[in-house]
Protein backbone atom coordinates (compact mmCIF):
# COMPACT_ATOMS: atom_id res chain seq x y z
CA UNK A 1 0.00 0.00 0.00
CA UNK A 2 1.45 3.42 -0.91
CA UNK A 3 1.45 6.92 1.07
CA UNK A 4 -1.47 8.46 -0.30
CA UNK A 5 -3.69 4.85 -0.41
CA UNK A 6 -2.81 4.56 3.46
CA UNK A 7 -4.04 8.15 4.29
CA UNK A 8 -7.17 8.02 2.17
CA UNK A 9 -7.90 4.60 3.63
CA UNK A 10 -7.84 6.60 7.51
CA UNK A 11 -9.97 9.31 6.31
CA UNK A 12 -12.65 8.07 8.12
CA UNK A 13 -10.67 8.06 11.02
CA UNK A 14 -8.95 11.61 10.78
CA UNK A 15 -12.99 13.06 10.91
CA UNK A 16 -13.12 10.83 14.14
CA UNK A 17 -10.09 12.48 15.54
CA UNK A 18 -11.30 16.07 14.68
CA UNK A 19 -14.61 15.62 16.17
CA UNK A 20 -12.41 14.02 19.66
CA UNK A 21 -13.26 16.94 21.97
CA UNK A 22 -9.20 15.91 22.87
CA UNK A 23 -7.47 16.39 19.89
CA UNK A 24 -9.91 19.76 19.04
CA UNK A 25 -8.34 21.19 22.11
CA UNK A 26 -4.57 20.26 21.22
CA UNK A 27 -4.94 21.35 17.77
CA UNK A 28 -6.66 24.35 19.10
CA UNK A 29 -3.96 25.33 21.13
CA UNK A 30 -1.07 24.45 18.85
CA UNK A 31 -2.99 26.71 16.54
CA UNK A 32 -2.82 29.65 19.42
CA UNK A 33 0.78 28.86 19.60
CA UNK A 34 1.21 28.94 15.35
CA UNK A 35 -1.01 32.02 15.45
CA UNK A 36 0.89 34.09 18.14
CA UNK A 37 4.48 33.43 16.65
CA UNK A 38 3.39 34.41 13.12
CA UNK A 39 1.22 37.35 13.71
CA UNK A 40 3.29 38.67 17.14
CA UNK A 41 4.38 42.38 15.40
CA UNK A 42 0.60 42.57 14.53
CA UNK A 43 -0.75 41.54 17.76
CA UNK A 44 1.09 43.58 20.30
CA UNK A 45 1.89 47.74 19.72
CA UNK A 46 4.80 46.89 22.03
CA UNK A 47 8.50 45.72 20.83
CA UNK A 48 9.49 42.58 22.64
CA UNK A 49 13.57 43.67 23.99
CA UNK A 50 12.66 47.56 24.29
CA UNK A 51 12.73 48.97 27.80
CA UNK A 52 10.30 51.15 29.18
CA UNK A 53 11.98 52.91 32.78
CA UNK A 54 8.16 54.26 33.54
CA UNK A 55 6.45 51.05 33.29
CA UNK A 56 9.05 48.72 35.60
CA UNK A 57 6.99 45.62 37.37
CA UNK A 58 3.45 46.71 36.67
CA UNK A 59 0.77 44.56 37.30
CA UNK A 60 -1.94 43.17 34.62
CA UNK A 61 -3.70 46.30 33.49
CA UNK A 62 -5.55 47.01 30.15
CA UNK A 63 -2.45 48.92 28.59
CA UNK A 64 0.25 45.84 29.67
CA UNK A 65 -2.51 43.01 30.14
CA UNK A 66 0.17 40.48 31.44
CA UNK A 67 1.73 43.17 33.19
CA UNK A 68 5.30 43.99 32.74
CA UNK A 69 9.12 42.79 33.59
CA UNK A 70 12.09 44.22 35.63
CA UNK A 71 12.71 46.28 32.52
CA UNK A 72 9.53 47.52 31.94
CA UNK A 73 9.15 45.00 29.19
CA UNK A 74 5.58 44.04 28.15
CA UNK A 75 4.97 40.39 29.55
CA UNK A 76 2.26 39.55 26.60
CA UNK A 77 4.61 40.99 23.36
CA UNK A 78 7.65 39.31 25.53
CA UNK A 79 4.97 35.81 24.62
CA UNK A 80 4.25 36.21 21.86
CA UNK A 81 7.77 36.47 20.09
CA UNK A 82 8.87 33.73 22.62
CA UNK A 83 6.15 31.30 20.91
CA UNK A 84 8.37 31.85 18.01
CA UNK A 85 11.70 30.31 19.74
CA UNK A 86 9.84 27.88 21.20
CA UNK A 87 8.54 26.64 17.76
CA UNK A 88 11.64 27.69 15.71
CA UNK A 89 13.16 24.93 17.86
CA UNK A 90 10.63 22.44 18.20
CA UNK A 91 10.31 22.47 14.07
CA UNK A 92 14.30 22.50 13.42
CA UNK A 93 15.39 20.06 16.23
CA UNK A 94 12.54 17.76 15.41
CA UNK A 95 12.75 18.04 12.24
CA UNK A 96 16.69 17.24 11.68
CA UNK A 97 16.35 14.54 13.53
CA UNK A 98 13.81 13.02 12.34
CA UNK A 99 15.28 13.02 8.57
CA UNK A 100 18.72 12.26 9.68
CA UNK A 101 17.22 9.05 12.44
CA UNK A 102 15.25 7.96 9.17
CA UNK A 103 18.03 7.85 7.18
CA UNK A 104 20.10 6.23 9.51
CA UNK A 105 17.77 3.63 10.92
CA UNK A 106 16.11 2.58 7.46
CA UNK A 107 19.91 2.04 6.23
CA UNK A 108 20.92 0.01 9.14
CA UNK A 109 17.35 -2.07 9.01
CA UNK A 110 17.61 -2.41 5.43
CA UNK A 111 21.38 -3.15 4.81
CA UNK A 112 21.88 -5.02 8.03
CA UNK A 113 25.38 -6.50 8.85
CA UNK A 114 28.40 -4.53 10.30
CA UNK A 115 26.75 -1.30 9.25
CA UNK A 116 23.50 -1.95 11.24
CA UNK A 117 25.62 -2.72 14.09
CA UNK A 118 27.92 0.43 13.89
CA UNK A 119 24.53 2.53 13.54
CA UNK A 120 22.65 1.43 16.00
CA UNK A 121 25.58 1.05 18.66
CA UNK A 122 26.42 4.83 17.95
CA UNK A 123 22.77 5.49 18.30
CA UNK A 124 22.99 3.40 21.82
CA UNK A 125 25.62 5.53 22.96
CA UNK A 126 23.76 8.82 22.32
CA UNK A 127 20.55 6.62 24.28
CA UNK A 128 22.64 6.32 27.56
CA UNK A 129 23.03 9.78 28.41
CA UNK A 130 19.85 11.29 30.14
CA UNK A 131 18.45 13.35 27.52
CA UNK A 132 18.80 16.51 29.07
CA UNK A 133 22.22 16.13 30.32
CA UNK A 134 23.62 15.65 27.19
CA UNK A 135 21.19 18.36 25.87
CA UNK A 136 23.27 20.27 28.39
CA UNK A 137 26.70 18.84 28.06
CA UNK A 138 26.56 19.92 24.05
CA UNK A 139 25.26 23.65 25.06
CA UNK A 140 27.72 24.16 27.24
CA UNK A 141 30.69 22.87 25.02
CA UNK A 142 29.65 24.45 21.80
CA UNK A 143 28.38 28.04 23.56
CA UNK A 144 25.04 29.07 24.74
CA UNK A 145 23.05 30.23 21.29
CA UNK A 146 20.29 28.96 19.68
CA UNK A 147 21.69 27.03 16.68
CA UNK A 148 23.46 24.84 19.59
CA UNK A 149 20.40 24.42 21.89
CA UNK A 150 18.20 23.16 18.08
CA UNK A 151 21.55 21.06 17.77
CA UNK A 152 21.74 19.29 21.02
CA UNK A 153 17.87 18.74 21.17
CA UNK A 154 18.26 17.05 17.28
CA UNK A 155 21.13 14.68 18.52
CA UNK A 156 19.23 13.79 21.70
CA UNK A 157 15.98 12.57 19.53
CA UNK A 158 18.47 10.79 17.05
CA UNK A 159 18.03 8.00 18.31
CA UNK A 160 14.32 7.45 18.89
CA UNK A 161 13.68 7.89 15.18
CA UNK A 162 16.49 5.86 14.16
CA UNK A 163 15.50 3.02 16.22
CA UNK A 164 11.80 3.39 15.11
CA UNK A 165 13.16 3.82 11.19
CA UNK A 166 15.29 0.45 11.91
CA UNK A 167 12.35 -1.69 13.65
CA UNK A 168 9.95 -0.94 10.89
CA UNK A 169 12.44 -1.15 7.77
CA UNK A 170 12.93 -4.84 9.25
CA UNK A 171 9.27 -5.32 9.32
CA UNK A 172 8.50 -4.02 5.65
CA UNK A 173 12.11 -5.42 3.79
CA UNK A 174 10.80 -8.54 3.15
CA UNK A 175 7.21 -8.03 2.09
CA UNK A 176 5.81 -9.01 -0.95
CA UNK A 177 6.31 -5.23 -2.46
CA UNK A 178 9.60 -4.77 -1.97
CA UNK A 179 10.50 -8.08 -3.16
CA UNK A 180 8.74 -7.40 -5.84
CA UNK A 181 10.73 -3.59 -6.47
CA UNK A 182 14.27 -6.12 -5.59
CA UNK A 183 13.23 -8.27 -8.51
CA UNK A 184 12.48 -5.78 -10.94
CA UNK A 185 16.31 -4.89 -10.34
CA UNK A 186 16.00 -1.15 -8.72
CA UNK A 187 19.17 0.00 -6.40
CA UNK A 188 18.55 -0.25 -2.67
CA UNK A 189 18.29 4.05 -2.46
CA UNK A 190 15.58 3.78 -4.98
CA UNK A 191 13.65 1.22 -2.93
CA UNK A 192 14.74 2.83 0.55
CA UNK A 193 13.59 6.32 -0.61
CA UNK A 194 10.45 5.43 -2.81
CA UNK A 195 9.26 2.35 -1.22
CA UNK A 196 10.03 1.21 2.62
CA UNK A 197 10.46 5.48 3.73
CA UNK A 198 6.87 6.30 2.57
CA UNK A 199 5.59 3.41 4.42
CA UNK A 200 7.60 3.50 7.56
CA UNK A 201 6.38 7.49 7.66
CA UNK A 202 3.45 6.92 9.74
CA UNK A 203 5.23 6.21 13.10
CA UNK A 204 7.86 8.23 12.61
CA UNK A 205 5.44 11.43 12.32
CA UNK A 206 3.61 10.08 15.51
CA UNK A 207 6.77 10.17 17.36
CA UNK A 208 7.37 13.49 15.94
CA UNK A 209 4.59 15.11 16.99
CA UNK A 210 5.38 13.54 20.56
CA UNK A 211 8.87 14.68 20.45
CA UNK A 212 8.02 18.33 19.58
CA UNK A 213 6.24 19.01 23.05
CA UNK A 214 9.45 17.45 24.90
CA UNK A 215 11.81 19.52 22.15
CA UNK A 216 9.69 22.99 23.59
CA UNK A 217 10.31 21.81 27.03
CA UNK A 218 14.05 21.17 26.40
CA UNK A 219 14.66 24.42 25.25
CA UNK A 220 12.72 26.09 28.08
CA UNK A 221 14.98 24.03 30.40
CA UNK A 222 18.38 24.69 28.54
CA UNK A 223 16.89 28.74 28.26
CA UNK A 224 16.02 28.65 31.81
CA UNK A 225 19.55 27.33 32.69
CA UNK A 226 20.60 30.50 30.53
CA UNK A 227 21.70 28.25 27.63
CA UNK A 228 19.38 28.81 25.09
CA UNK A 229 18.77 32.24 23.38
CA UNK A 230 20.86 34.57 24.81
CA UNK A 231 19.02 37.54 26.05
CA UNK A 232 17.94 40.30 25.05
CA UNK A 233 15.73 37.55 22.69
CA UNK A 234 12.67 36.83 24.67
CA UNK A 235 12.07 32.85 25.02
CA UNK A 236 9.70 31.42 27.75
CA UNK A 237 12.68 29.63 29.36
CA UNK A 238 14.63 32.82 29.71
CA UNK A 239 11.42 34.60 31.05
CA UNK A 240 11.05 32.21 33.63
CA UNK A 241 14.40 32.43 34.58
CA UNK A 242 14.46 35.89 35.14
CA UNK A 243 10.88 35.99 37.16
CA UNK A 244 12.76 33.90 39.98
CA UNK A 245 14.54 37.13 41.29
CA UNK A 246 11.11 38.83 41.54
CA UNK A 247 8.43 36.26 42.69
CA UNK A 248 7.37 38.13 45.54
CA UNK A 249 7.38 41.13 44.01
CA UNK A 250 5.70 40.32 40.86
CA UNK A 251 4.41 36.69 40.59
CA UNK A 252 2.47 37.33 37.53
CA UNK A 253 5.56 36.95 35.37
CA UNK A 254 6.57 33.41 36.69
CA UNK A 255 2.88 32.36 36.28
CA UNK A 256 2.76 33.88 32.18
CA UNK A 257 5.65 32.81 30.81
CA UNK A 258 4.95 29.13 32.58
CA UNK A 259 1.71 29.36 31.19
CA UNK A 260 2.75 29.75 27.88
CA UNK A 261 4.80 26.69 28.13
CA UNK A 262 2.18 24.54 29.52
CA UNK A 263 -0.60 25.10 27.65
CA UNK A 264 1.76 25.13 24.04
CA UNK A 265 3.52 21.80 25.04
CA UNK A 266 0.21 20.33 26.44
CA UNK A 267 -1.81 20.79 22.61
CA UNK A 268 1.30 19.13 21.29
CA UNK A 269 0.67 16.43 23.88
CA UNK A 270 -2.96 16.34 22.71
CA UNK A 271 -2.40 16.02 19.26
CA UNK A 272 0.21 13.46 19.72
CA UNK A 273 -2.00 11.45 21.67
CA UNK A 274 -4.73 11.61 19.00
CA UNK A 275 -2.00 10.95 16.42
CA UNK A 276 -1.09 7.82 17.64
CA UNK A 277 -4.61 6.80 18.37
CA UNK A 278 -4.73 7.39 14.61
CA UNK A 279 -2.21 5.25 13.53
CA UNK A 280 -2.23 3.11 16.00
CA UNK A 281 -5.18 1.92 17.77
CA UNK A 282 -3.90 -0.62 19.72
CA UNK A 283 -2.22 1.61 22.21
CA UNK A 284 -5.62 3.81 23.23
CA UNK B 1 19.22 -16.47 34.03
CA UNK B 2 22.64 -16.33 34.70
CA UNK B 3 23.60 -16.35 30.97
CA UNK B 4 20.88 -13.60 30.67
CA UNK B 5 22.98 -11.93 33.45
CA UNK B 6 26.14 -12.14 32.01
CA UNK B 7 25.07 -11.09 28.49
CA UNK B 8 23.10 -8.17 29.90
CA UNK B 9 26.29 -6.98 31.95
CA UNK B 10 28.84 -7.62 29.09
CA UNK B 11 26.15 -5.97 26.79
CA UNK B 12 27.46 -2.82 28.96
CA UNK B 13 30.94 -2.59 27.90
CA UNK B 14 30.24 -1.60 24.45
CA UNK B 15 27.87 1.02 25.87
CA UNK B 16 30.22 2.35 28.69
CA UNK B 17 32.87 2.40 26.22
CA UNK B 18 31.03 5.17 24.04
CA UNK B 19 29.74 7.04 26.66
CA UNK B 20 33.27 7.94 28.07
CA UNK B 21 34.57 8.30 24.43
CA UNK B 22 31.42 10.95 24.03
CA UNK B 23 32.32 12.60 27.53
CA UNK B 24 36.46 12.69 26.46
CA UNK B 25 35.68 14.40 23.16
CA UNK B 26 33.29 16.51 24.63
CA UNK B 27 36.29 19.00 25.83
CA UNK B 28 37.89 18.37 22.75
CA UNK B 29 35.09 20.03 21.29
CA UNK B 30 35.65 23.25 23.47
CA UNK B 31 37.39 25.82 20.95
CA UNK B 32 41.00 26.51 22.00
CA UNK B 33 43.77 24.47 23.97
CA UNK B 34 41.95 21.68 26.05
CA UNK B 35 44.79 22.27 28.74
CA UNK B 36 43.21 26.06 28.81
CA UNK B 37 40.04 25.35 29.10
CA UNK B 38 40.60 22.60 31.47
CA UNK B 39 42.84 24.81 33.58
CA UNK B 40 41.17 28.33 32.96
CA UNK B 41 42.09 31.46 32.24
CA UNK B 42 44.67 32.40 34.55
CA UNK B 43 46.63 29.39 34.79
CA UNK B 44 50.22 29.75 34.29
CA UNK B 45 51.70 28.42 31.35
CA UNK B 46 54.07 26.46 33.34
CA UNK B 47 51.09 24.56 35.24
CA UNK B 48 49.44 24.60 30.92
CA UNK B 49 52.61 22.53 30.31
CA UNK B 50 52.27 20.21 32.87
CA UNK B 51 48.89 19.07 32.28
CA UNK B 52 49.44 19.24 28.61
CA UNK B 53 52.31 16.45 29.33
CA UNK B 54 50.15 14.37 32.00
CA UNK B 55 46.96 14.20 29.48
CA UNK B 56 49.53 13.36 26.71
CA UNK B 57 48.03 16.12 24.68
CA UNK B 58 50.98 16.03 22.19
CA UNK B 59 50.61 12.46 21.40
CA UNK B 60 47.87 11.01 19.62
CA UNK B 61 44.05 11.52 20.12
CA UNK B 62 43.76 7.19 20.55
CA UNK B 63 46.80 8.17 23.21
CA UNK B 64 45.20 11.07 24.62
CA UNK B 65 41.96 8.80 25.23
CA UNK B 66 43.73 5.98 26.80
CA UNK B 67 46.01 8.25 28.91
CA UNK B 68 42.16 9.76 30.35
CA UNK B 69 40.73 6.37 30.57
CA UNK B 70 43.50 4.97 32.22
CA UNK B 71 43.37 8.31 34.75
CA UNK B 72 40.27 7.81 35.31
CA UNK B 73 40.15 3.94 36.01
CA UNK B 74 42.93 5.04 39.44
CA UNK B 75 40.52 7.68 40.33
CA UNK B 76 42.28 10.56 39.03
CA UNK B 77 39.52 13.35 37.73
CA UNK B 78 41.54 15.60 37.51
CA UNK B 79 41.09 18.67 39.58
CA UNK B 80 38.26 21.82 40.19
CA UNK B 81 39.43 24.89 38.22
CA UNK B 82 36.99 26.54 41.29
CA UNK B 83 39.30 26.05 44.40
CA UNK B 84 41.64 23.09 43.01
CA UNK B 85 39.69 20.51 45.07
CA UNK B 86 40.04 16.72 43.28
CA UNK B 87 36.54 15.92 41.32
CA UNK B 88 35.96 12.44 42.14
CA UNK B 89 35.21 13.19 46.23
CA UNK B 90 33.76 16.45 45.19
CA UNK B 91 31.08 14.56 42.99
CA UNK B 92 30.61 11.07 45.39
CA UNK B 93 29.54 13.75 48.38
CA UNK B 94 26.88 15.03 45.72
CA UNK B 95 25.72 11.63 45.31
CA UNK B 96 24.11 11.62 48.69
CA UNK B 97 21.88 14.43 47.72
CA UNK B 98 21.18 13.52 44.57
CA UNK B 99 20.16 10.18 45.68
CA UNK B 100 17.62 11.02 48.33
CA UNK B 101 16.09 13.80 46.12
CA UNK B 102 15.83 10.87 43.24
CA UNK B 103 14.33 8.32 45.82
CA UNK B 104 12.22 10.52 47.51
CA UNK B 105 10.47 11.50 44.16
CA UNK B 106 10.34 8.12 43.17
CA UNK B 107 8.07 7.15 46.57
CA UNK B 108 5.88 10.46 45.75
CA UNK B 109 5.39 9.89 41.97
CA UNK B 110 3.85 5.82 42.68
CA UNK B 111 2.14 6.77 45.87
CA UNK B 112 0.15 9.17 43.10
CA UNK B 113 0.41 7.00 39.63
CA UNK B 114 -0.45 3.51 41.04
CA UNK B 115 -3.53 4.44 42.62
CA UNK B 116 -4.80 6.97 40.08
CA UNK B 117 -3.77 4.89 36.94
CA UNK B 118 -6.08 1.99 38.31
CA UNK B 119 -8.59 3.83 39.33
CA UNK B 120 -8.42 4.87 35.68
CA UNK B 121 -8.63 1.39 34.46
CA UNK B 122 -10.76 -0.04 36.96
CA UNK B 123 -13.61 3.09 36.02
CA UNK B 124 -12.79 3.46 32.41
CA UNK B 125 -14.42 5.86 30.16
CA UNK B 126 -16.30 7.65 33.34
CA UNK B 127 -15.77 10.92 34.74
CA UNK B 128 -12.92 9.65 37.07
CA UNK B 129 -10.91 8.11 33.91
CA UNK B 130 -10.84 11.22 32.14
CA UNK B 131 -10.11 13.31 35.08
CA UNK B 132 -7.18 11.45 36.17
CA UNK B 133 -6.18 10.93 32.20
CA UNK B 134 -6.30 14.50 31.66
CA UNK B 135 -4.21 15.38 35.17
CA UNK B 136 -1.26 12.54 33.93
CA UNK B 137 -1.47 14.56 30.37
CA UNK B 138 -1.08 17.98 32.78
CA UNK B 139 1.73 16.67 34.47
CA UNK B 140 3.59 15.30 31.67
CA UNK B 141 3.20 18.81 29.69
CA UNK B 142 4.29 20.58 32.74
CA UNK B 143 8.12 22.00 32.56
CA UNK B 144 9.50 20.53 36.03
CA UNK B 145 10.90 24.02 37.08
CA UNK B 146 7.82 26.13 36.30
CA UNK B 147 5.73 23.11 38.53
CA UNK B 148 8.79 24.32 41.22
CA UNK B 149 8.26 28.10 41.17
CA UNK B 150 4.53 27.52 41.47
CA UNK B 151 5.17 25.45 44.64
CA UNK B 152 7.76 27.81 45.72
CA UNK B 153 5.19 30.69 45.12
CA UNK B 154 2.28 28.88 46.72
CA UNK B 155 4.07 27.32 50.21
CA UNK B 156 6.83 29.67 50.77
CA UNK B 157 5.75 32.99 49.50
CA UNK B 158 1.94 32.79 49.75
CA UNK B 159 1.08 30.65 52.56
CA UNK B 160 4.82 30.36 53.95
CA UNK B 161 4.80 26.60 55.41
CA UNK B 162 7.85 25.22 53.65
CA UNK B 163 11.24 26.19 52.54
CA UNK B 164 11.45 27.75 49.18
CA UNK B 165 15.40 26.71 48.55
CA UNK B 166 18.36 24.57 49.92
CA UNK B 167 19.59 21.75 52.40
CA UNK B 168 20.12 20.37 55.77
CA UNK B 169 21.92 17.02 55.90
CA UNK B 170 19.22 13.77 57.44
CA UNK B 171 22.06 12.78 59.85
CA UNK B 172 22.20 16.85 61.13
CA UNK B 173 18.30 17.39 61.59
CA UNK B 174 15.90 15.15 60.61
CA UNK B 175 13.32 17.47 60.15
CA UNK B 176 14.45 20.29 58.62
CA UNK B 177 15.71 17.72 55.81
CA UNK B 178 12.16 16.73 55.25
CA UNK B 179 11.17 20.37 55.01
CA UNK B 180 13.56 21.28 53.02
CA UNK B 181 13.02 17.77 51.00
CA UNK B 182 8.82 18.38 50.25
CA UNK B 183 8.66 20.61 47.41
CA UNK B 184 11.82 19.41 44.92
CA UNK B 185 10.50 16.04 45.50
CA UNK B 186 6.93 16.71 44.23
CA UNK B 187 8.43 18.68 41.69
CA UNK B 188 10.87 16.07 40.16
CA UNK B 189 8.54 13.30 41.22
CA UNK B 190 5.17 14.88 39.05
CA UNK B 191 6.49 14.07 35.57
CA UNK B 192 7.29 10.45 36.86
CA UNK B 193 3.95 10.27 38.23
CA UNK B 194 2.33 11.34 34.84
CA UNK B 195 4.29 9.07 33.25
CA UNK B 196 3.75 5.66 35.22
CA UNK B 197 0.16 6.64 35.76
CA UNK B 198 -0.47 6.59 32.18
CA UNK B 199 1.45 3.32 31.40
CA UNK B 200 -0.63 1.58 34.34
CA UNK B 201 -3.68 2.56 33.32
CA UNK B 202 -3.24 1.17 29.34
CA UNK B 203 -1.45 -1.93 30.58
CA UNK B 204 -3.82 -2.76 33.88
CA UNK B 205 -7.18 -2.52 31.10
CA UNK B 206 -4.97 -4.82 29.09
CA UNK B 207 -4.78 -7.30 32.11
CA UNK B 208 -8.35 -6.78 33.33
CA UNK B 209 -9.63 -7.73 29.93
CA UNK B 210 -7.56 -11.36 30.11
CA UNK B 211 -9.37 -14.45 30.73
CA UNK B 212 -8.25 -15.45 33.76
CA UNK B 213 -9.77 -12.00 35.48
CA UNK B 214 -12.51 -13.37 34.02
CA UNK B 215 -12.19 -16.98 36.06
CA UNK B 216 -11.16 -15.21 39.08
CA UNK B 217 -13.98 -12.79 39.02
CA UNK B 218 -16.36 -15.76 37.82
CA UNK B 219 -15.18 -17.59 41.75
CA UNK B 220 -17.13 -15.06 43.55
CA UNK B 221 -13.68 -13.22 44.32
CA UNK B 222 -13.99 -8.91 45.71
CA UNK B 223 -13.52 -6.70 43.49
CA UNK B 224 -10.56 -5.22 45.48
CA UNK B 225 -8.81 -8.91 45.45
CA UNK B 226 -9.28 -9.10 42.01
CA UNK B 227 -7.89 -6.23 40.82
CA UNK B 228 -4.94 -5.79 43.13
CA UNK B 229 -3.96 -9.73 43.45
CA UNK B 230 -4.95 -10.73 39.91
CA UNK B 231 -4.62 -7.90 37.59
CA UNK B 232 -1.94 -5.29 39.44
CA UNK B 233 0.63 -8.27 39.82
CA UNK B 234 0.45 -9.09 36.53
CA UNK B 235 0.39 -5.54 34.89
CA UNK B 236 3.93 -4.93 37.08
CA UNK B 237 6.27 -5.96 34.43
CA UNK B 238 5.77 -2.90 31.43
CA UNK B 239 5.71 -0.38 34.89
CA UNK B 240 8.46 -1.98 36.42
CA UNK B 241 10.74 -1.36 32.99
CA UNK B 242 8.64 2.52 32.46
CA UNK B 243 10.07 3.58 35.73
CA UNK B 244 13.78 2.26 35.27
CA UNK B 245 13.61 3.96 32.04
CA UNK B 246 11.84 7.27 33.61
CA UNK B 247 13.88 6.93 37.03
CA UNK B 248 17.33 7.22 35.05
CA UNK B 249 15.39 9.96 33.65
CA UNK B 250 15.30 11.53 36.95
CA UNK B 251 19.16 12.47 36.70
CA UNK B 252 18.62 14.57 33.98
CA UNK B 253 15.46 16.04 35.86
CA UNK B 254 17.48 16.77 38.60
CA UNK B 255 19.76 18.86 37.17
CA UNK B 256 16.82 21.63 36.86
CA UNK B 257 15.05 20.68 39.63
CA UNK B 258 18.41 20.82 42.06
CA UNK B 259 19.00 24.24 40.30
CA UNK B 260 15.77 25.72 41.29
CA UNK B 261 15.72 24.75 44.73
CA UNK B 262 19.35 25.49 45.43
CA UNK B 263 20.01 21.29 46.23
CA UNK B 264 23.60 20.33 46.60
CA UNK B 265 23.28 17.52 44.03
CA UNK B 266 24.90 16.29 41.27
CA UNK B 267 22.73 17.98 39.09
CA UNK B 268 23.56 21.63 40.72
CA UNK B 269 27.40 21.26 40.84
CA UNK B 270 26.85 20.20 37.05
CA UNK B 271 25.02 23.35 36.00
CA UNK B 272 27.29 25.73 38.61
CA UNK B 273 30.32 24.10 37.10
CA UNK B 274 29.43 24.34 33.55
CA UNK B 275 29.02 28.78 34.20
CA UNK B 276 32.18 28.83 35.61
CA UNK B 277 33.64 26.94 33.09
CA UNK B 278 34.62 24.25 35.24
CA UNK B 279 35.56 21.49 32.90
CA UNK B 280 37.06 19.08 34.74
CA UNK B 281 34.22 19.05 37.04
CA UNK B 282 31.69 19.05 33.66
CA UNK B 283 33.40 15.77 32.27
CA UNK B 284 33.17 14.19 35.60
CA UNK B 285 29.90 14.92 36.43
CA UNK B 286 28.45 13.95 32.87
CA UNK B 287 30.20 10.60 32.99
CA UNK B 288 29.58 9.26 36.16
CA UNK B 289 25.75 10.79 35.60
CA UNK B 290 25.87 8.61 32.33
CA UNK B 291 27.35 5.36 33.85
CA UNK B 292 24.75 5.67 36.40
CA UNK B 293 22.06 6.04 33.74
CA UNK B 294 23.51 3.38 32.17
CA UNK B 295 23.50 0.68 35.39
CA UNK B 296 20.34 1.23 36.58
CA UNK B 297 18.82 0.20 33.17
CA UNK B 298 20.62 -2.33 33.61
CA UNK B 299 19.42 -2.65 37.05
CA UNK B 300 15.47 -2.50 35.79
CA UNK B 301 16.35 -5.82 33.20
CA UNK B 302 17.42 -8.00 35.94
CA UNK B 303 14.63 -6.52 37.95
CA UNK B 304 11.75 -7.28 35.45
CA UNK B 305 13.64 -10.61 34.67
CA UNK B 306 13.16 -11.99 38.40
CA UNK B 307 9.34 -10.69 38.14
CA UNK B 308 9.06 -12.62 34.90
CA UNK B 309 11.59 -14.90 34.38
CA UNK B 310 10.51 -15.72 30.63
CA UNK B 311 11.98 -13.17 29.63
CA UNK B 312 15.56 -13.99 30.10
CA UNK B 313 14.93 -16.87 28.13
CA UNK B 314 13.54 -14.39 25.23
Amino acid sequence: MNASLALRSRAPRLAAMLANRRAALGLFLVGLAVFAALFAPLLSPYLPDKPDFVAILKGPSLAHPLGTDDLGRDVFTRILYGARVSLLVGTFSVASALVLGAALGSIAGYVGGWLDSIIMRLMDVIFAFPSVLLALAITAVLGPSLTNAILAIAVVNLPVFARIARAQTLVVRNLDYVEAKRALGFGPVNILTRTILPNIAAPLIVQGSLLFASAIITESYLSFLGLGAQPPTATWGNMLRNSIAFLDLAPWLAWFSGMAIFVTVLGFNLVGDALRDLFDPRET
Amino acid sequence: MQSFLLWRIFSLVPILFGTSVVVFLLVRLIPGDPATALLGMEATPEAIAALRERLALDEPIVVQYLTWIGNIFTGDFGRSIQGGRDVLPLLLGALGPTALLSVAALVVSLAIAIPAGVIAATRRDTAADYSVSFLALCGLSMPSFWLGVLLILTFSIYIPVLPASGYVSPLQDPMAFLTHLVLPAITLGTALAAAVMRMTRSTMLEVLRADFIRTARSKGLSARTVVWRHAFRNAQIPIVTLLGIQFGQLLGGVVITETVFSWPGIGKITVDAIFARDYPVVQGAVLITATLFVLINLMTDIIYTLIDPRLSVA
